[in-house]
């Protein structure tokens, strides 16, 4: 086999704060560990429940009738561009819970995988990255939920809809940055534990998931952009409401930006610390 | 050299350990020493160091200053006491930790076994964690998949694979977990002290399994307490002590630095200090006064133990015998069998304790020694503090060594009158039994 031939060749040199220039190849070497991972989350998740899958269906629509009646019926917000609120809150919604799931499993993933961290080698990088494929089936199940919404609301999505794949992985990215940086964080101090929900509570508030962001006053409307969730869920309901509520450009490049930022600090941070993860966990 | 697999050299890691010094107090020294520690944690976090719960901080080293180079194909047994540095060795060959200094070269795929079933999930079946635990191990799915009817073979357990293993008896589960890391084919492999699960059966297909890997012409380091598989196994060993390659050479010399740093041990480690009665050094006698780490079977058994008291009436001195399994096996306590007390006179004694003799089976002993306070609240107390052999037990001169390793116990007992054989009246025994 060459494969093997290739890495019996390859000599490892390990020494204190030693770069592992490898490190991307061998997370690519490690991808069926990753498939194996998320597999074990997705075939592990629903297992002694009663309605299992259903859960992904009820969490979502339950929320999506609490905001609808609190926010559009009680507080009587304006929707976007005459869309009916209850698919305007979901457009939000569907980012938003992917992405404060993917921040939620993926910060506690290491330290919940502690076992494998102490026991074995392989690039950490891997645990937090499989945490998100529970995520996305959520976030599957959900669409099926979305396209029932715009049938019974008889909405047509426009061309639109056709880049709705870049703004889920822009959720991912979103969320994946921060969660390793609460990784890495929660392997050393267990406080970041207590955050981490504490910041999803508030998270939803501040972004415009129950409202439109069209509500925020125009002077305030760049700096409001600085969360990155902002931008991502004006992309969603361009996408989705087709193109009706147009996206603020350069509030949308900022998200962009502050997204890049985490992203570059989370996985630097992450790689800082996971050296010595197993001698911490 | 181009056969070298692995190179070591001036490997060390260091670890930051706390320890809590007082255990109570009264409350508001608790409260701020509390307060003192969320500030130095509070700090800790600031400089972004990580936590240590404790006291006082104090560095370990757990390995230090380690050269070795291991060829193609050599199968090598790591040896030595708990706490020695030899799983912390084979975390930093297996990548899993980093070495605090000094570096290691490795040439090949290399896959470690530190525990088996790493990974297993209580939920999934056993044919699910088979691909699991593999793919941990690093296996690609490929191989699982190759191998599945070998390793379902040698787990012997074809009736439960499809049961979630959280239903499986604790053997069930070694089984299989061990029957995936047996089929682990890389190179390079590094074994902990997995042998010690399931029967006798099992362990022993294991060990064979074990050495038809190493007779695969790959390189093997396998780390035991088992001298006997070790033995087994390899044929070169490296003995670490306190952190230190103490010994690297062939194994039966390996292991007889073992046993002999086993025994010399007991002098070099920190016995710690009590309250009031302090146990200082202690060693065996033998017929001529002299300290020794033999003892002959039938003999008195002087042991000589240096005390330092502060004179603190009512303290006693005892002693627990424990063979090598480290079992108890027989006690004694000055004040509770002999109503005598340590010196009410604070200052150093020397105390020789002469023990009834004994035929102790022929192997290793050790005692235990404590000062206690009124009979039972302990003072200071030392495990393992006097380590002896006992080379050949034959009471009365018999051509046979009753040894501790029959497993019929550790003392031969001996007969206080002769041994007859009356014979019973035949219908006498006959009323006897059905009465």
């Amino acid at each position: 086999m060459s494969t093997s031939q290739a890495e019996s060749a390859r000599r490892l040199v390990l020494e204190a704060g030693g770069t592992d220039r490898q490190y991307w190849l061998d997370l690519w070497r490690y991808r069926e560990l990753f498939f194996i991972l998320a597999w074990r989350d997705v075939a592990v998740r629903y297992k002694q429940t009663v309605i299992g899958i259903a859960w992904a269906f009820l969490r979502p629509f339950l929320t999506m009738v609490v905001f609808t009646v609190v926010f559009g019926r009680i507080a009587k917000l304006p929707s976007e561009a005459g869309a009916p609120y209850a698919v305007m809150v979901f457009a939000g919604l569907l980012p938003w819970t992917l992405f404060s799931s993917v921040l939620g499993d993926a910060a506690a993933s290491v330290v919940g995988n502690g076992q494998l961290v102490s026991k074995v080698y392989f690039p950490r990088m891997v645990i937090p990255l499989a945490t998100m494929v529970v995520a996305l089936i959520d976030f599957l199940v959900s669409l099926v939920i979305l396209a029932a919404l715009m049938l019974w609301y008889a909405v047509i999505p426009g061309w639109q809809i056709l880049l709705l794949p870049v703004f889920v992985v822009l959720t991912l990215l979103a969320a994946l940055g921060p969660a390793m940086w609460l990784a890495a964080m929660i392997v050393k101090f267990r406080d970041f534990r207590f955050v981490v929900p504490f910041v999803i509570q508030v998270g939803l508030y501040v972004s415009p998931v129950g409202f439109s962001a069209t509500l925020v006053p125009e002077e305030w409307k760049l700096l409001y952009n600085l969360n990155p969730l902002v931008g991502i869920i004006d992309g969603f309901r361009w996408c989705i409401l087709g193109g009706d509520s147009p996206i603020y450009l350069p509030g949308f490049a900022l998200s962009m930006a502050v997204l890049g930022v985490l992203l570059w600090w989370g996985t630097r941070s992450f790689r800082r610390t996971e050296r010595s993860f197993a001698d911490l966990i | 050299m181009p056969d070298t697999v692995i190179r070591a050299e001036g490997l060390g890691k260091r670890y930051l350990i706390g320890h809590r010094v007082h255990r109570e107090g009264i409350f508001g020294e608790v409260v701020m020493r509390g307060a003192r520690n969320v500030w130095r944690k509070g700090i800790d976090l600031l400089r972004g160091q990580s936590v240590i719960e404790g006291d006082v901080i104090e560095e370990f080293w757990a390995l230090r200053d380690v050269n070795f180079t291991i060829r193609q194909g050599e199968v090598i047994g790591v040896i030595g006491h708990n706490g020695a540095g030899k799983t912390t060795l084979l975390k930093i060959l297996s990548r899993i930790v980093e070495p605090t200094e000094g570096r290691v070269e490795i040439t090949g795929r290399v896959a470690s076994l530190l525990e088996v079933g790493t990974g297993f999930h209580p939920e999934l079946t056993g044919r699910e964690n088979i691909f699991l635990n593999g793919a941990i191990l690093g296996m690609s799915q490929r191989e699982v998949r190759a191998r599945m009817d070998e390793i379902i073979d040698f787990s012997g357990i074809e009736k439960f694979l499809d049961t979630p293993v959280k239903r499986y008896s604790v053997g069930m589960y070694a089984r299989l977990a061990f029957a995936v890391a047996a089929h682990l084919e890389t190179e390079v492999l590094f074994v902990d002290e997995v042998l010690a699960v399931g029967d006798a059966e099992f362990q022993a297909r294991c060990l064979n399994r074990m050495s038809k890997v190493a007779n695969a012409g790959r390189t093997v380091l396998f780390v035991s307490h088992n001298m006997a598989a070790v033995s087994a196994l390899t044929r070169r060993a490296l003995v670490f002590r306190g952190g230190a390659l103490s010994f690297d050479g062939p194994i039966q010399d390996a292991v007889a630095h073992y046993a002999e740093s086993l025994s010399r041990m007991s002098v070099e480690r920190d016995w710690g200090r009590g309250t009031n009665a302090t146990l200082l050094e202690a060693s065996i006698l033998n017929a001529d006064g002299h300290p020794s780490d033999r003892y002959e079977p039938g003999t008195p058994l002087r042991l000589r133990v240096v005390i330092e008291t502060t004179g603190m009436p009512g303290m006693s001195l005892d002693v627990v015998l424990r063979d090598e399994h480290n079992l108890p096996i027989a006690y004694y306590s000055s004040s509770i069998f002999s109503a005598i007390s340590l010196p009410s006179v604070g200052g150093r004694y020397v105390c020789t304790l002469a023990l009834a003799p004994y035929f102790l089976a022929s192997g290793q002993y050790c005692f235990d020694l404590m000062t206690n306070y009124n009979k039972y609240h302990g003072d200071h107390r030392v495990d393992n503090a006097v380590r002896f052999t006992v080379e050949l037990c034959s009471p009365g001169g018999i051509p046979f060594d009753f040894s501790q390793s029959l497993g019929q116990g550790t003392q031969a007992m001996r007969l206080s009158a002769p041994l007859l054989f009356e014979p019973v009246p035949e219908s006498a025994g006959g009323e006897a039994l059905r009465g």
